[in-house]
């Protein structure tokens, strides 16, 4: 699945699993993980997403400095392509 | 003399509704919440009370403790504000197992998937202490929280384990309480196993034809306060845990001791707590399980603690109409009791139609009825027993 996701597709993905976490405010790129309560617990299941979808690992240190939508998304989408 | 302990807030989700009101009102109306040999909590709708978030972070269990606490809180006229610190309030929520829900469902993950994608909830939800924590991050309690894990003695546990912190003074309040929802394939097959399971699916504690317990879910929830914080604030006082009796059979990982002496005993010590003799007890509301040992062996236990009026007093289970809470049993019960006695009323043992010739004592079949205090106040002793042989009454007093 990784060769094929887009950026707009992973995006979306991202924004799915953020959504169905129960978000404390609408999921956009923009939004950040303290307005939408997403915490430690919720970064370890996209975490989980982005292995089992894109073969993505990502560890603790990596989430450490997520502070963003757009943030987690960049990453998953560079890590993708590498 | 030990500092008193009073209740100031009641909430329950039981197969009987949602609320406190729900569950005393059709107890003593004679209802029955068992469909299909279970007592589900068919009325509870997590979306109505709680958020996605605390829904997808909580068990089922943990999601009954949650709004049953939220209701006794608010009864307590604590929700907006406690009326004291946070620290000085305990939080004891007991549980037979916690989150068996979620352990079922990660189980299955693990042999179906493998263990990398494994729930990171998959541990706080199924922890037993998960209700006690989640209620006490909603309400901001910050002294003692913990779970009580004695089978279905558990609820009941919490609510002794919480007067004794208030009695001596670690604590000025408790929220203490007990949760179970094991309404899973794992516990239904394994209970039928050891059958213990009513294979009628019929709950008729003491009736001659009982054949084992109905399983139920729910959570019960009380706060309680001592007298003088009560007083100080002018809370409505609805009731006092005026005795708390805890034993331990020590015979059998799961019969209960035949003869009832350390049942008795815990009923013995909860009325001496109570400062109140066999003659001051107005009703025993009974563990009464369905089981043809719990029940013989928790008739022996009356008729050992209360001796020669043992036959004078009503003895009726809440089991007959809404099955075994297991580990919220006990706090269920208390919470349901209370409301009897404030209605002055002793509820019925619904189910029980054919008396068991070997049962020798009143188990108020039928309908409610009067209650009639016999000492200074109406003075109930509520029994909770849970495999593993633990004994656990707590004795009830609503001034008359």
């Amino acid at each position: 699945m990784s060769a094929t996701a887009t950026p707009a597709e992973i995006e979306a993905r991202v924004i799915e699993a953020i959504e169905s976490f129960g978000p404390a405010a609408p999921v956009t790129r923009e939004a950040s993980f303290q307005e939408l309560d997403i915490d430690s617990l919720d970064l370890v299941e996209l975490a989980q997403v982005a292995e089992e979808d894109y073969g993505v690992e990502l560890k603790a240190e990596d989430l450490k400095d997520l502070k963003s939508v757009g943030g987690a998304v960049d990453l998953i989408v560079a890590r993708a392509a590498a | 003399m030990s500092r008193r302990v009073v209740v100031t807030g009641l909430g329950a989700v039981t197969p009987l509704g949602v609320g406190a009101g729900a569950l005393g009102e059709r107890w003593l109306a004679g209802a029955s919440g068992i469909e299909d040999g279970e007592g589900a909590a068919r009325d509870f709708v997590p979306e109505d009370h709680l958020s996605r978030k605390e829904i997808r972070r909580a068990d089922r269990f943990c999601q009954l403790a949650l709004v049953a606490g939220s209701e006794a809180v608010a009864h307590a006229g604590w929700a907006d504000e406690l009326p004291l610190s946070g620290e000085r309030v305990a939080c004891i929520v007991g549980s037979g197992v916690g989150g068996l829900g979620i352990f079922e469902a990660q189980h299955d993950v693990l042999r179906e998937r493998g263990p990398k994608v494994l729930s990171p909830l998959g541990i706080p939800m199924l922890m037993a202490n998960a209700a006690a924590a989640a209620i006490a991050m909603r309400h901001g309690l910050r002294g003692p929280a913990y779970a009580t894990v004695s089978a279905c003695a558990a609820g009941a546990q919490a609510v002794g384990d919480a007067v004794r912190l208030i009695q001596v003074g670690d604590v000025d309040a408790a929220v203490a309480g007990g949760a179970e929802a094991t309404l899973t394939p794992y516990a239904r097959g394994c209970f039928a196993a050891m059958q213990a399971l009513s294979p009628s699916g019929i709950s008729r504690p003491f009736d001659a034809r009982r054949d084992g317990f109905v399983m139920g879910e729910g959570a019960g929830v009380l706060v309680l306060e001592a007298a003088e914080v009560a007083a100080a604030r002018q809370a409505p006082v609805l009731a006092e845990i005026a005795g708390f009796g805890s034993t331990a059979d020590a015979f059998h990982l799961t019969a209960p001791e035949p003869t009832g002496e350390a049942a008795a005993r815990a009923m013995t010590l909860a009325l001496a707590d109570a400062d109140a003799e066999p003659a001051d007890v107005a009703w025993v509301s009974a563990h009464g399980t369905s089981t043809p040992l719990n029940d013989a062996a928790e008739t022996q236990a009356i008729e050992r603690a209360l001796g020669a009026v043992a036959a004078e007093v009503p003895v009726s289970s809440l089991k007959g109409s809404i099955g075994h809470l297991l580990g919220a049993a006990g706090s269920v019960q208390a919470v349901a009791t209370i409301l009897a006695l404030r209605a002055g009323r002793v509820a019925p043992t619904v189910g029980l139609e054919e008396p068991d010739p070997e049962l020798g004592l009143d188990y108020v079949p039928g309908e409610a009825r009067k209650l009639a205090v016999r000492g200074r106040r109406a003075l109930a002793l509520s029994n909770s027993f849970g495999f593993g042989g633990h004994n656990v009454c707590l004795a009830l007093a609503v001034d008359a």
